[in-house]
C-alpha cells in the first residue's frame, strides 16, 4: 500500500464533534502518516478519546472530514465501510474482550467472521498471534475474568491485530499497568509496529510511553490540537498546558529516567 | 502460471517457487498448496524461492512456517532463499511465537465428552445441595443472631424488600389469579353439565384454588419475578466485587444482604397466597354467575360449606417454605455468578428453573405428609 513517500494514513479536517450544547471537538484537524506512532495527549475530558471514536465511527461528528488509508468514511457504503473496518484495529480501554469466549476464541472471532479458514489453522493462527504478544499457550483457553489486567490488555492486542491491521487505535494501552507491565507493553507495541509497519494512534496519559514509544505527539486543548511534533519540539513548546504537562512535577520525575533508558 | 506456490524443476532439481500475495485472503488456497505438495522421490531437500512474494503479513508468515513443518515431519528439509529484507523481521517473529506452540491436545469424541457431561452435571446435583443445605445453615445462624441481638437485624431493608416483592406484585398476581380462577370455573361448569354436577363446580373451585393452584401459582410467579432479581442483584453485586467489598468492613453479607431478602419473601409469599387464591375465587364466582347461570348467593353459600378450615390451613401452610426455598435457591446462585456475563444469565436461569422445580417438589411432599395425617 505505501509506496516510498509516506501517505497520510488518518487524515482529519474541521471536524466538530458535541453532546448536547457541549462542543468538545471544535474543528480540529490532524494528520497521522502511514507508519508512524502517534500519541495523543490531553486533559482529563479533554475529548481524547472522543476524537478517537469519532474516526473509527462510534461517535457521530457534525462536520468536517474524515479519511482513514485514503478514503472517506462518508461517502462510502456500507460493504466498503465494513472493508476498511477489516484494515484498522481497535483495543479499547478496558479491552473489551467477549466474556463468554476464551482467550483464543477472542482473536479467533474477527478471522471466523471474515476469512474462509479451517478450524484447526484458526486455532494455530490464533496461538500464534497470542503468542506474538506474550501469552503463554496455558493462558489461551482462560476466559477473560481468569485473565491479569496486563494479559487482558496483551489478548485485547492480539484481537486488534487478528486481521493484519493496517492502523491501530489504542486507547490508553498502558492505563492500570503497573510501570513494569506498561514498559513491556510499549515495547511490545513498538517491536510489533516495527514487524507489521503499522500505522499506530494511540491515545495515552502515561509521560514515559510517551518518551519511549512515539514518533510524534499531539496534544489536545480546548477542543483543539495546540501542538504536534516530535518530544523535542514538546518540551520547547510555550502552551501553558504544553508546558505543565511536559515539563511538570511528574515529568522532571520520569524524564531522567526514561531518557537514560533509551540511550 | 500465477500460482502462489508451485513445484518446478530446476537443473533437473526440484523446487519450490512462491508468487503473489501470501495474506490473509490467501491463506486458505496456500494452505490447500501446501497440504497438496507431492514427497519428494529424489534428493531429499529443496530449495522455495521466495523472491516473488510481494506481500507478506502474519498470516503468510505463518504459511512459510507451516510449510516448513509440512515438509520437516515428511523427513524433507527447505532451503528458503530470496525472501525480501523487509518480511524477514515478520517471519523471525513468527516463527518464534510458533515455537513454544504445543502439539493441540487430541480432542474427545463425541460420545466420550457427552458422557463426561452427564458425569459431571450428576456429580454437580450433589454438590448443589450441599450448597443450598450450607446457605440455609448461614441464613439460620444469621436469623438466631438477629433474634439475639435485634439490633444488627436489618428492618429498613426487610422492609424496602416487602415493598418490592409484595406490594408491587400486587396487580399482576390478583390479574393472574383472577383469570385462572375464571378459566377453572368455565371449564368445570362446562364439562360437569354434561352429567348434571353443576353444583360440584363450586366444590372443585375451592378446594383446588384455596389448597394447590393459589399457593402454587404464587410460588412460581414469584420466582418468576423476584427469584430472578434477587439472582441478578446479588451476581452482578458479585460481579463487582461489592460482595467482597462488604466482608472487608467487617460486615457479614449473609446478615446484610441475604437475610433481609430471604425473610422479606417469608412474609410476601403466605400474603399474595391469600390475596391471590381471594381473587382466583372471586373470578370462579364471576364466571359460575355469567356462564354457569348460579347466583353469587348460592356460589359464597356453597363455597362455605366446601372450605373447611384444614383446607385454609394447608393451603397457607405452604406459602412460607415455598418462600424459602425460593430466596435460598435465588440467594445461592446470585452467589455463584462468576466473572462473566453469560455467568449471569446462566445463573439467573438456573436460579429460576431450580427454584420452581423444589417448589413443585415441595408441594408433592406436603400433599404425602396432608394425606398421612388424614387432612
Amino acid at each position: 500500500m505505501g509506496g516510498g513517500v509516506k501517505s497520510l494514513a488518518i487524515k482529519v479536517r474541521d471536524v466538530v464533534t458535541g453532546f448536547g450544547d457541549r462542543v468538545v471537538l471544535d474543528h480540529l484537524s490532524i494528520d497521522v502518516q502511514q507508519g508512524e506512532i502517534l500519541g495523543f495527549v490531553g486533559g482529563s475530558g479533554s475529548g481524547k478519546s472522543v476524537l478517537l471514536r469519532t474516526i473509527i465511527g462510534l461517535i457521530p461528528k457534525r462536520a468536517g472530514t474524515i479519511e482513514v488509508l485514503g478514503r472517506n468514511l462518508d461517502t462510502l457504503d456500507d460493504n466498503e465501510r465494513q472493508a476498511i473496518r477489516r484494515r484498522w484495529g481497535v483495543l479499547f480501554q478496558q479491552g473489551a474482550l467477549f466474556s463468554s469466549l476464551t482467550a483464543r476464541q477472542n482473536v479467533e472471532f474477527a478471522m471466523r467472521e471474515n476469512l474462509n479458514l479451517t478450524d484447526a489453522h484458526m486455532a494455530s493462527i490464533a496461538t500464534t498471534k497470542l503468542a506474538m504478544v506474550g501469552l503463554t499457550a496455558q493462558d489461551t483457553g482462560k476466559m477473560p475474568s481468569e485473565l491479569s489486567g496486563g494479559m487482558t490488555k496483551r489478548v485485547a492486542l492480539a484481537r486488534a491485530l487478528a486481521l493484519d491491521p493496517e492502523v491501530l487505535f489504542l486507547d490508553e494501552p498502558t492505563s492500570g499497568l503497573d510501570p513494569i507491565s506498561a514498559a513491556d507493553f510499549d515495547i511490545l507495541i513498538r517491536t510489533l509496529q516495527r514487524t507489521l509497519g503499522l500505522t499506530v494512534f494511540m491515545v495515552t496519559h502515561d509521560l514515559a510511553s510517551l518518551h519511549t514509544v512515539c514518533d510524534r505527539i499531539a496534544v489536545l486543548a480546548e477542543g483543539k490540537i495546540v501542538a504536534i511534533g516530535p518530544m523535542a519540539a514538546m518540551l520547547q513548546s510555550d502552551h501553558p498546558w504544553v508546558k505543565s504537562y511536559f515539563r511538570g512535577r511528574r515529568a522532571a520525575l520520569i524524564e531522567p529516567r526514561t531518557s537514560s533508558q533509551s540511550h | 502460471m500465477t500460482g502462489l506456490l508451485s513445484s518446478v524443476v530446476a537443473n533437473h532439481k526440484p523446487m519450490l517457487v512462491a508468487r503473489g500475495a501470501w495474506t490473509a485472503r490467501n491463506t486458505r488456497e496456500l494452505a490447500a498448496l501446501i497440504t497438496g505438495l507431492p514427497k519428494l522421490s529424489g534428493p531429499q531437500s529443496q530449495i522455495l524461492d521466495m523472491s516473488g512474494v510481494e506481500e507478506l503479513d502474519t498470516y503468510g508468515a505463518w504459511s512459510l512456517d507451516q510449510l516448513i513443518r509440512a515438509r520437516t515431519s515428511l523427513g524433507e528439509t527447505v532451503e528458503v532463499t530470496g525472501l525480501a529484507q523487509r518480511f524477514t523481521g515478520l517471519v523471525e517473529t513468527v516463527v518464534q511465537a510458533r515455537k513454544e506452540q504445543p502439539i493441540e491436545p487430541p480432542r474427545e469424541s463425541a460420545i466420550a465428552a457427552w458422557v463426561i457431561d452427564v458425569g459431571r452435571t450428576t456429580s454437580e446435583a450433589g454438590t448443589d445441595l450441599k450448597y443450598l443445605l450450607n446457605m440455609l445453615g448461614a441464613v439460620g445462624s444469621a436469623l438466631f443472631a438477629g433474634l439475639k441481638k435485634p439490633s444488627t437485624f436489618r428492618l429498613t431493608s426487610t422492609v424496602h424488600h416487602v415493598d418490592r416483592v409484595a406490594w408491587k406484585a400486587v396487580p399482576i398476581i390478583l390479574l393472574i389469579t383472577f383469570l385462572i380462577g375464571c378459566i377453572i370455573s368455565q371449564q368445570g361448569f362446562f364439562h360437569f353439565r354434561k352429567f348434571g354436577a353443576d353444583q360440584y363446580v363450586v366444590d372443585m373451585i375451592a378446594i383446588l384454588v384455596v389448597r394447590e393452584i393459589g399457593v402454587l401459582l404464587v410460588a412460581i410467579m414469584v420466582a418468576g419475578r423476584s427469584g430472578s432479581s434477587y439472582t441478578a442483584e446479588l451476581g452482578s453485586m458479585k460481579m463487582r466485587e461489592e460482595i467482597d467489598a462488604l466482608s472487608t468492613m467487617g460486615l457479614d453479607p449473609v446478615t446484610v444482604l441475604l437475610l433481609p431478602r430471604v425473610m422479606a419473601l417469608i412474609i410476601s409469599v403466605p400474603i399474595l397466597t391469600f390475596l391471590g387464591s381471594m381473587s382466583a375465587l372471586y373470578g370462579g364466582g364471576l364466571v359460575a354467575w355469567a356462564y354457569g347461570g348460579m347466583s353469587p348467593d348460592i356460589y359464597i353459600a356453597r363455597l362455605q360449606e366446601a372450605i373447611t378450615l384444614d383446607h385454609f390451613k394447608v393451603g397457607m401452610i405452604k406459602a412460607p417454605f415455598m418462600a424459602l426455598v425460593i430466596a435460598i435457591v435465588a440467594c445461592a446462585e446470585g452467589l455463584k455468578v462468576r466473572g462473566s456475563a453469560e455467568s449471569l444469565g446462566l445463573q439467573t436461569t438456573a436460579s429460576v428453573v431450580k427454584s420452581i422445580f423444589l417448589v413443585i417438589v415441595l408441594d408433592g411432599l406436603f400433599a404425602m405428609y396432608f394425606t398421612a395425617i388424614g387432612i
